[in-house]
């Protein structure tokens, strides 16, 4: 198992290389570049700006430079966010991104898998109905709506009640403040976790296992828990794998929202003001949580399915 | 399933299942639960996906146990292995560690039977337990079961459509034809004299050793009633050769049959008619 682990780590690293690259060169392809500004500047001031920023040296040489800075754990200055290196806005937003993500996340499998399991469990009755129907409603409404309507219930409607919470800003974690774009950020996860653990557990209670279960005269909590479930949670596991990589970086829109200073916005705002290494460094890091996550899933899968070998026997 | 309250959750059952003084078709979950796997036991017919798959095959066997005996862990362990033992599961020991898919579908088999014999039952219902194997394997799995019900006294309702199985393990026999009993009836009776058309069809379909080996296989004609969509009358009249007026119309009783036995058939002497 540790030199499977070891092995796909070592895997992980090529794969994150060719991300950086094609990252990297498309980037430069990109129209216009960070020093394009709306009123005209004098010709000597961008070549000075250009010189400063290597943005004068051949295209391969500005791609060697990075890389080997990055091998020293260096991910360059930004170009808009003037006297901030691209490692200290992420050491700033990532820490608010991830604290965020980790409540989000925790809540969506804490509400979802449990609802899932009671729908399925009701299978076409009303409360199966009820519960399914909110999980879609969840789906299909974007997070942008999600989160106005969030504001306008708790910030604007419930002016006077208890249930009165800020309609955004952070104030330091404040924990008014971490409830809306948490409730924001699970509501869609929370639904997709209902639906996905409602099917397989369907499709679990419906093995030949737990009819013997059932017919050794279990009670029915027992052949839940301990004969249906592990198997239902496998499609439930794959989802969460990449899920949680994107719910750890941030939201544009939520943190946007809810004016978070997380990195989720440095993606969009990177992206728009050319800021390359901005870009390449909220990029690098989904990529890496992307990879490690899919790796701690197939970890997972070993716990949860005894026929999977990490040894290729 | 129906007696086991095992049907789908859109099935339905009409009748009656009397088991030691309780009808099972009304019972409550709670009083099936303290009948089933303790003396009224199952075994199913496919051994590959009848276990739990992530689950060791011994804590498959001992959560029976802990449940309807109230043994604790170690007791439950001694138990199991030693009715894996009688059920003649080689290195019992080892295999009680091991998860169902490192078994073979014979011992998987053998680990259902073990799991049914455990609390002592008086009776097991088999369902085709022998169709997914191979055919040396049904024969030790058969051999078992005939030993399991000779060693324990346990009452064995088979459930199969290999008449072989029948012969070789039944005393009493019950011919179904969709969803209902068409002849009942002694085994050496049923297979000497069979007194239903559809009876008489069965054994007519087996092959035998003195066939000329290019023979065709022969087959009952027509083909299995859609059971949502019963023919009127008796279900078998449309492939029956003896079909008569009223067996379009009416559905005939299962009535005692002269040679003993019941049969549900309107033909007084049937037998004498298919020798004629």
């Amino acid at each position: 198992m540790w030199s499977y682990f070891l092995r796909r780590v070592a895997i992980g690293i090529p794969t994150l290389w060719v991300i950086i690259t094609v990252c990297f060169f498309l980037m430069r392809l990109t129209p216009g570049g960070p020093f394009d500004f709306d009123a005209p500047v004098p010709a000597e001031i961008l070549a000075n700006l250009r010189a400063q920023y290597h943005l004068d040296d051949p295209l391969w040489r500005q791609y060697l430079d990075y890389l080997w800075n990055l091998l020293r754990g260096d991910f360059g200055p930004s170009f808009k966010y003037r006297d901030f290196t691209v490692t200290t806005l992420i050491a700033q937003g990532f820490p608010v991104s991830l604290q965020n993500g980790l409540s989000a996340l925790v809540l969506a499998i804490v509400v979802g898998v449990p609802l899932g399991i009671v729908a399925a469990l009701a299978q076409n009755t009303r409360r199966d109905y009820i519960v399914s129907a909110a999980a879609m409603t969840g789906i299909v409404i974007p997070n942008f709506i999600m989160g106005h309507m969030l504001i306008l219930i708790f910030g604007v409607w419930a002016k006077d009640s208890i249930f009165h919470l800020p309609a955004g800003g952070w104030e330091n974690g404040a924990l008014t403040h971490r409830i809306l774009p948490v409730l924001c950020l699970a509501l869609p996860y929370i639904a997709y976790l209902v639906r996905i653990t409602r099917g397989s557990m369907i499709e679990a209670m419906r093995a030949n296992y737990v009819r013997t279960a059932r017919a050794k005269g279990l009670p029915f909590r027992l052949v839940v828990l301990r004969h249906a479930l592990k198997s239902a949670l496998m499609p439930v596991v794959t989802f969460l794998g990449p899920a949680t990589a994107f719910l750890l970086t941030g939201s544009m829109v939520v943190e946007t929202i809810f004016q978070i200073p997380g990195i989720g916005r440095y993606f969009v705002q990177g992206a728009l003001n050319r800021d390359y290494t901005l870009v390449m460094g909220v990029t690098i890091i989904s990529a890496a949580l992307v990879i490690a996550m899919n790796l701690v899933v197939d970890m997972l899968y070993g716990l949860l399915d005894p026929k999977v070998r990490y040894d290729g026997r | 399933m129906a007696a086991m309250g095992l049907l789908a959750p859109n099935g339905r059952a009409t009748g009656e299942v009397r088991f030691a003084g309780a009808n099972l078709l009304t019972a409550r979950e709670s009083e099936l639960n303290a009948i089933r796997g303790n003396t009224l036991a199952m075994v199913f017919q496919d051994p590959m996906t009848s276990l739990t798959p992530h689950m060791k095959v011994g804590r498959q066997l001992t959560e029976v146990l802990q449940r309807h005996r109230g043994l604790g862990k170690a007791a439950a362990r001694d138990q199991a292995i030693a009715m894996l033992r009688r059920v003649q599961i080689p290195e019992p020991e080892r295999r009680f560690v091991m998860y169902p898919h490192e078994l073979s579908g014979g011992l998987r088999q053998r680990v259902m039977i073990a799991m049914a014999l455990l609390c002592g039952p008086r009776l097991i219902i088999a369902d085709e337990p022998t169709t997914a194997l191979d055919v040396t394997v049904q024969a030790q799995i058969l051999d078992l079961i005939r030993l399991a019900r000779d060693e324990t006294g346990t009452s064995i309702i088979l459930i199969t459509h290999d008449l072989g199985v029948v012969a070789g393990l039944a005393d009493r026999v019950a011919v179904m034809y969709a969803g209902r009993i068409v002849e009942t009836g002694e085994v050496r009776r049923i297979f000497k004299t069979p007194q239903h058309p559809y009876t008489q069809g069965l054994l007519a379909c087996t092959p035998r050793l003195d066939d000329a080996a290019t023979a065709a296989l022969r087959t009952i004609p027509g083909q299995p009633p859609n059971l949502q969509r019963l023919p009127p009358g008796c279900a078998y009249h449309p492939r029956c050769p003896y079909v008569m007026d009223r067996c379009r119309t009416n559905r005939p009783a299962l009535l005692p049959a002269a040679v003993g036995g019941m049969k549900a058939c309107f033909l007084d002497d049937l037998h004498l008619k298919a020798a004629s």
